[in-house]
């Protein structure tokens, strides 16, 4: 398989195997299973409502499951049960070994702590007890993420939404993550704004070699981001491949209707 | 017409009860928010009605109490909650930390080192330490309990960044026992390192947000602060005016309408028994009185 050669045969990062979600008897997702490589970035598109956000918020340990597991690979090799572990290993991990990047950065921000403690706040998470040091480190991914250094002191309140947006992802990387999670990361910005920070996103995901599990239901956010794709309708995987092969060549007919653009998003 | 009845200390025996056993709790815990059931008392929030509570749970028939406010034994809050436990309880009084065996106290600790079989009452307006940047209970309970203090931590970066020290200079956040993070209520940062390894017990009350907190006698307690800017304490640079200590935590008083002033004790008890034993500073005489009792 494709998977195993890119792979070298080492064990996936994390393993959704037969997930479902039911609220009442509403199906929000339903028997949905992959595999997630290192450094592989997946996109979950479809329609709204389709259950995309439900599936993430499983995947991120942030929403009990109605059906199925998922298992992560820890640092330490070992690939546990997401439902095997403490509330506080789950959160040490939501902080040091994942990233989670919020449609709306005043979800994942603290609107009116500077920038520099944004970024901070992760690494005095983990016991860094050096301010600059801190501070060092900060200054370093606010450059890499292409914010005005001088802006460092400044609440992202008094940002733009495109420097919010960015100020989120150097506050989720800042203890290097292999894993980071977006709702819609690029959803509600201009669209000459979209394309810098999708161009920053792509660059920072291959120097630092993250894998991705990107929700959008925009498929060009798709198509530039993701070597993966899964097409979501009704709370149910109906399509899923390499993405220039299903965008390129679409089997299913709401696919070939999503790619023409008729459904909106 | 007949005076009303006040059980001893005011409070019910079964308020008592209540209120001890989250006391207990509180010190096996140290440095834990121990819920309780507030009650009201005849007086205003902004009075220490936590304090009082604690105090009305521990008093005694034997005990001597001492109140401070700032560290004075005579402002209106002072003299009114010592009236209230001379009438309530009928227990002696005095101005002598040295003498008391139960404190009350807002803002300070005494300058004189407390003793075993002391207990210092502490009143406490907001318990909650990470409250300034998580306002979310449900939460900040969570952090406490997986010992999740990164964000005390972004207050002092902040200080930092703006200020370029650690400005906190109130209710500076320190960690007991190594385990919990506590608010030592807004007293002056210069006083923290006085409840490390107190020989006294210590115990906050919180009225209004019903919380009891302790710190057992002998007990770590540790100034947060950066290892490229450590915790520092703060007095202002001069001798106290009235008694010479270059020691003690100094009120800058305004003597006159042409920008003079003086610093003085903010602890009367320790400035006044300083002057009695022949210390003296630079000014004769000026009494300590800051704010008249009424009535
Ligand atoms: N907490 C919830 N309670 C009830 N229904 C929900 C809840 N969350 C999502 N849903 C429903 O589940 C379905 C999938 O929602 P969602 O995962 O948010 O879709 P998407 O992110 O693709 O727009 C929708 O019908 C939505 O109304
Ligand atoms: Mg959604």
């Amino acid at each position: 398989m494709a998977e195993q050669m890119m792979h070298d045969g080492a064990a996936p990062l994390m393993i959704a195997e037969g997930l479902g979600k039911t609220y009442g008897r509403l199906v929000a997702c339903r028997d949905i299973s992959f595999n997630l490589y290192s450094g592989e970035v997946l996109a979950i598109v479809g329609e709204s409502g389709s259950g995309k956000s439900t599936l993430l918020q499983m995947l991120s340990a942030q929403l009990t499951p109605s059906a199925g597991r998922v298992s992560y690979r820890m640092r330490d090799g070992v690939t546990r049960d997401l439902a095997s572990l403490g509330e506080a290993e789950r959160r040490f991990l939501f902080r040091t070994d994942w990233g989670y990047v919020h449609q709306d950065p005043a979800m994942g921000l603290r609107m009116a702590v500077s920038a520099g403690a944004n970024v901070g706040e992760r690494l005095m998470a983990v016991g860094w007890n050096h301010y600059g040091r801190i501070r060092d480190t900060a200054t370093s991914w606010l450059e890499r993420v292409e914010i005005d250094t001088s802006r460092i002191d400044d609440a992202p309140r008094t940002y733009s939404g495109g420097m919010r947006q960015r100020l989120q992802i150097a506050r989720n990387l800042v203890t290097e993550p292999r894993l980071v999670f977006m709702d819609e990361p690029t959803g509600g910005l201009d669209v000459s704004v979209q394309a810098r920070l999708l161009d920053l996103m792509r660059s920072l995901v291959s120097e630092l070699g993250l894998a991705a599990i990107v929700v959008t239901h925009d498929l060009a956010v798709a198509r530039l981001l993701s070597h993966r794709i899964m097409v979501m309708k009704g709370g149910q995987v109906i399509e899923a491949g390499l993405t220039d092969q299903v965008l390129d060549d679409p089997h299913e007919g709401y696919t070939q209707l999503l790619v023409s653009s008729v459904l909106p998003g | 017409m007949t005076a009303p009845v006040y059980n001893f200390a005011y409070l019910d025996e079964q308020t008592k009860r209540m209120i001890r056993r989250a006391i207990l709790k509180a010190i096996a815990i140290p440095g834990y928010q121990v819920p309780f059931a507030s009650r009201e008392m005849p007086m205003p929030y902004g009075w220490g009605t936590g304090g009082v509570q604690v105090t009305a749970a521990i008093l005694g028939p034997t005990d001597t109490l001492k109140v401070i406010d700032q560290g004075s034994d005579d402002t209106t809050n002072a003299i009114s909650i010592r009236k209230f436990f001379a009438k309530t309880a009928g227990v002696s009084t005095t101005t002598s930390t040295a003498d008391a065996t139960v404190i009350q106290t807002r803002h300070r600790i005494p300058e004189a080192a407390l003793s075993e079989g002391q207990v210092l009452v502490y009143q406490v307006p907001i318990p909650e330490p990470l409250r300034f940047l998580e306002p979310r209970e449900t939460e900040t309970r969570r952090m406490h309990a997986l010992s999740e203090y990164g964000l005390m931590h972004v207050k002092l970066y902040e200080d930092i960044a703006r200020f370029g020290h650690i400005a906190t200079s109130y209710a500076y956040p320190v960690k007991v026992n190594g385990r919990y993070v506590m608010d030592p209520s807004p007293t002056p940062k210069f006083d923290n390192p006085k409840m490390d390894n107190c020989a006294a017990l210590q115990l906050f009350g919180a009225g209004r947000e019903k919380r009891i907190y302790a710190i057992p006698p002998y007990t770590t307690v540790v100034s947060l602060d950066f290892e490229d800017h450590p915790f520092a304490r703060y007095r202002h640079e001069a001798p106290c005016a009235l008694c010479g200590a270059d020691d003690s935590y100094l009120d800058e008083i305004v003597t006159d309408d042409r920008g003079g002033r003086m610093f003085v004790c903010s602890d009367t008890d320790y400035c006044e028994t300083r002057q009695a034993s022949g210390h003296r500073g630079s000014e004769r005489a000026a009494p300590h009185k800051k704010d008249h009792a009424h009535g």
